[in-house]
């Protein structure tokens, strides 16, 4: 089973603080693959809060075929991050090239285009990136965002951050960081395979499996939504659910659970928004999760939250102190990433339960289905 | 028949027929139980002349005749009275001394029942005993990466919606607007399909509607009945009870005028209205419901006179298309009930059924698709109807679920597969296997019958004479005589106790692959087949 590690911190930190923790929890994952996920980051990156940072892997064709087309697109290059290690890489983790973040301006008449429609344009670019690196190899994409870096790579999780000198360069140090340490299970390695998942300012990771992946990914494939696509992991729809919840239809974050685990009828019987849940039971029906699974993710603005299937197999912690919270699977990688937090304040969240911890680090927000939502409409 | 004497082409001897009587003369009582309950009279008092030649030893004597005469069972030959093997005779039989056997290689019958040039017509099903649906495996089990489910002990919600349901963004905004929402109903994923007051007698009727009502309102089960056409009798009518009723209307109308007029008097609005355009057992053919059954309460219930055959239209004949005849269908129903009742149509599955559904994903007050398959059937048609016409329900339901999927409606217009399942008695499986395929709910029929009530019918032609009104089980007969064999309390409780074993027996499909929370409604991937072919046809996994 995957392990899950993320750090929301009021000031930026180095993703090896994350790493760290998940190498505590190393008995839980094989080794087989690393993802991360970066926001709120300081440095140049930081001033340039609005261009949007293009995150892969690249060959130096890749490199070259990416400036053509991004300079055809109209976007110039402001500032970059190219790291092409010098060591041979660890065992298992191939010879890739260069890992880079470029920090774009973007074109004339930009600021004229709604926000959904520059989003899409960016969701776009990504995939068409993609699609042009799975044909000839030279480059992989994991985002294209505003204030967003996305790393992958197969291997063990501290032997890659070392390997791409993770904690020395600051202008990588972030304020939301999400961590994954893959267990292999049902699919082949595969880079895009590997949480977090990404999509317009939404990441999430997730662990478990998700037994109702094939009726959820055929129904968000048919949203006609650009984006909704790839699936090469299970834990992807996750990512999507929560972007066609928060963006599509415009839900708080806490509606996210009533999707993919509605309450019962007898509960819902009881609720005091039982006529919009029962709707958005019907109408999101083929959104529900089964389980067992631990969802960690961000959203925009820079909220982090937690939060678990009906039948909570899976563990999952929050805890920290003010300035700094922790997202865990395993309670022994907060212990190692926020040692000295009160312990009698960590939560575990069960089955009716979301977690949220806003940009601000202050406290532990703890949202139960039964309460009432903020209002939605 | 003497060996001189000349024979007709119909001529048949006891090894011609498909069912052949074995009678012991040692046990025979002689009580004739068994003459007197055969359904088709095939069998009657034969008296018996018996010779016997006494050879006495030695060669002082010589041998002599003895002629004696019993009393035992005769079989008759003529096809008219063919046996049709119910095996009456021997349920009644005190000492067991007489049995049907079907001899497999007896096959002239089938040449031989058209006299007077009438096709052979019958009830039931189609008679063939193979099953895709058999040959299909749930084999996606959550081993060590998600732990299977406890089907005894973990909480499951079963219940599947029929309706036409919005999609999220329709859903908030008709909120935010305070709009007209399609009217929905949660009900349990297996229905009683539709088998008409008229078709079946009065006792089952009255024993499927009590099985429900006890489901629903003792066990919390919101199980569902259609009545198939024939109306409904005005007490269900006006009660609370027919909130579990899905009315059927069909081309012929019958019982409809009593229907409408009762509307203003409805306690509760019923479950769903069918409107059945065909059914799979016979498609492109109406319901028949031949005058032996139109008795003084059928007639009544349907607005007809007795005793004459009610052959319904093949078609609705006041719409000329499709679009027509959907659309206004649909429409008036709806309107009839102040658009608080969900409508959808029945079709026969058939090549054109994606044409059918195309039209519906079109129309908003459409609830719902139910399709229903070759296989299975309890109505009433030519022989060659039943076992020629048709197309199976699997890849039909696949492929207008995959064109769902395709327009991304697949939650939104609900599919209701028939035809076949439970034929070999693995209803469970079989339902679990459409709904896994993309069938929001699943509708049987014959299974009710052979489950609910002991029919006897077999896919080897056993029996089937549920359209002419001699059912030994009184199920299917409107003669008091033979409807009074069948306790309705009986049946109600045989209903529940087939409800509940599918309940168990559906969990135990489903929970060891790691589903609780919803129906796993086109969880395609759990699917294998042994059968390459099928497995790509069905977009499911081939293994062997």
């Amino acid at each position: 089973m995957c392990r899950l590690f993320a750090l929301t911190s009021r000031d930026p930190i180095s993703p090896m603080r994350a790493i760290d923790a998940l190498n505590v929890m190393k008995e839980g994952h094989d080794g087989s693959g690393v993802g991360l996920y970066l926001n709120g980051l300081s440095g140049p990156f930081e001033e340039l809060k609005e261009c949007p940072i293009l995150s892969g892997i690249f060959t130096e064709a890749g490199l070259r075929r990416l400036d053509q087309y991004s300079m055809d697109k109209g976007f110039k290059s402001k500032f970059s991050i190219l790291y092409a290690p010098d060591g041979p890489p660890p065992v298992g983790t191939p010879v890739r090239g260069t890992y880079a973040a470029i920090a774009y301006s973007v074109p004339k008449g930009w600021e004229n285009l709604s926000e959904a429609e520059q989003g899409s344009r960016l969701v776009q670019m990504r995939l068409d990136l993609k699609k042009m690196g799975e044909e000839s190899g030279d480059m992989m994409v994991f985002s294209f965002w505003p204030d967003t870096i996305v790393i992958k790579e197969v291997g063990d999780p501290l032997e890659i951050g070392e390997f791409l000198q993770l904690d020395r360069n600051k202008d990588i140090y972030a304020r939301r960081i999400l961590a994954q340490g893959r267990q292999n299970t049902n699919y082949a390695i595969n880079l895009y395979a590997c949480h977090p998942f990404f999509i317009e300012g939404v990441a999430s990771m997730t662990n478990g499996e998700n037994t109702a992946f094939i009726p959820i990914k055929e129904y968000l494939q048919s949203r006609n939504i650009t984006g909704y696509s790839g699936y090469q992991s299970d834990s992807e729809v996750f990512t999507h659910i929560a972007h066609y919840t928060t963006k599509r239809l415009g839900l708080d974050i806490r509606a996210y659970k009533h999707i993919i685990t509605p309450l019962s009828d007898s509960e819902i019987a009881e609720h005091p928004d039982r006529a919009f849940l029962t709707e958005l039971k019907r109408s999101c029906r083929k959104l529900i999760i089964d389980g067992p699974n631990c969802v960690i993710g961000c959203l925009p603005g820079g909220r982090m939250f937690m939060t678990q299937d009906r039948k909570k197999f899976r563990p999952g912690i929050v805890g920290g102190k003010d300035g700094i919270f922790g997202f865990s699977s395993e309670v022994c990688g907060l212990n190692a990433a926020i040692p000295d937090r009160d312990k009698s304040k960590d939560f575990q969240p069960m089955h009716l339960d979301t977690v949220i911890v806003g940009p601000d680090c202050k406290e532990i927000i703890q949202c139960s289905q039964t309460d009432q939502l903020p209002r939605q409409l | 028949m003497l060996s001189d004497r000349p024979i007709t082409p119909s001529t048949l001897g006891v090894k011609d027929l498909p069912w052949q009587i074995k009678w012991d003369k040692d046990l025979c009582t002689q009580c004739g139980r068994c003459t007197s309950v055969c359904p088709v009279s095939a069998i009657e008092l034969g008296v018996f002349r018996k010779r016997t030649i006494v050879t006495p030893a030695g060669l002082r004597k010589k041998p002599s005749n003895e002629h004696s005469i019993f009393y035992g069972i005769r079989q008759k030959t003529d096809p008219a009275y063919g046996c049709i093997g119910c095996s009456m005779c021997n349920m009644v039989c005190p000492n067991n001394a007489i049995q049907p056997n079907r001899d497999e290689g007896s096959t002239t019958m089938k040449f031989h029942n058209d006299r007077g040039g009438q096709p052979r017509t019958r009830g039931g099903r189609r008679n063939s005993e193979e099953s895709l649906l058999d040959q299909i495996k749930f084999m996606r089990i959550s081993m060590l990466t998600d732990p299977a489910l406890d089907a005894g002990r973990h909480e499951f919600s079963l219940n599947t919606l029929i309706g036409r349901i919005q999609s999220p963004e329709e859903s908030l905004k008709c909120m935010a607007e305070n709009g007209w929402k399609p009217p929905v109903r949660e009900i349990y994923p297996l229905i009683i399909g539709g088998m008409s007051f008229g078709a079946l007698s009065p006792n089952m009727w009255e024993g499927l509607q009590m099985g429900v009502a006890y489901l629903n309102e003792e066990l919390g089960m919101p199980v569902r009945i259609s009545t198939g056409e024939g109306g409904c009798p005005p007490r269900l009518l006006r009660s609370k009870f027919l909130k579990y009723v899905i009315l059927q209307i069909a081309s012929g109308y019958f019982g409809w005028d009593e229907i409408i007029h009762a509307i203003p008097e409805m306690k509760v609005d019923p479950c769903a209205i069918e409107i059945k355009y065909g059914q799979g057992a016979k498609p492109g053919d109406g319901g028949l419901l031949m005058w032996h059954k139109v008795n003084k309460l059928i007639a009544a219930i349907r607005g007809v006179p007795r005793g004459i055959s009610l052959p319904s239209p093949p078609t609705h004949q006041t719409q000329y298309s499709i679009e027509e005849s959907v659309a206004k269908m649909i429409q008036s129903m709806s309107m009839a009930w102040g658009f608080r009742v969900p409508v959808y149509p029945k079709i026969s599955a058939s090549s054109t059924s994606l044409a059918v559904l195309n039209n519906l994903t079109r129309n908003p007050y459409a609830a719902g698709l139910a399709i229903d398959g070759e296989d299975g059937g309890t109505g009433a048609a030519y022989n060659v109807s039943m076992n020629h016409m048709g197309h199976p329900i699997a890849s039909n339901l696949r492929d207008c679920y995959n064109a769902l999927v395709t327009t991304g409606q697949q939650n939104e217009l609900p599919l209701i597969a028939g035809g076949g399942i439970g034929k070999s008695g693995n209803l469970a499986a079989n339902a679990a296997a459409l709904i896994m395929l993309g069938a929001s709910a699943v509708q049987v029929g014959k299974y009710v019958m052979q489950a609910g009530a002991g029919c006897l019918g077999s896919e080897k032609d056993r029996c089937n004479v549920c359209n002419i009104g001699i059912c030994p089980k009184g199920i299917t007969s409107q003669d008091p005589r033979l409807y009074r064999r069948l306790d309705p309390e009986k049946v109600a409780e045989r209903v529940v106790d087939f409800y509940l074993s599918f309940d168990t027996e559906i969990k135990k499909i489903i929970a060891p692959l790691g589903r609780s929370s919803s129906l796993p409604i086109g969880m395609s991937d759990a699917l294998g087949i042994s059968d390459r072919d099928a497995a790509e046809r069905l977009g499911i996994k081939y293994v062997v």
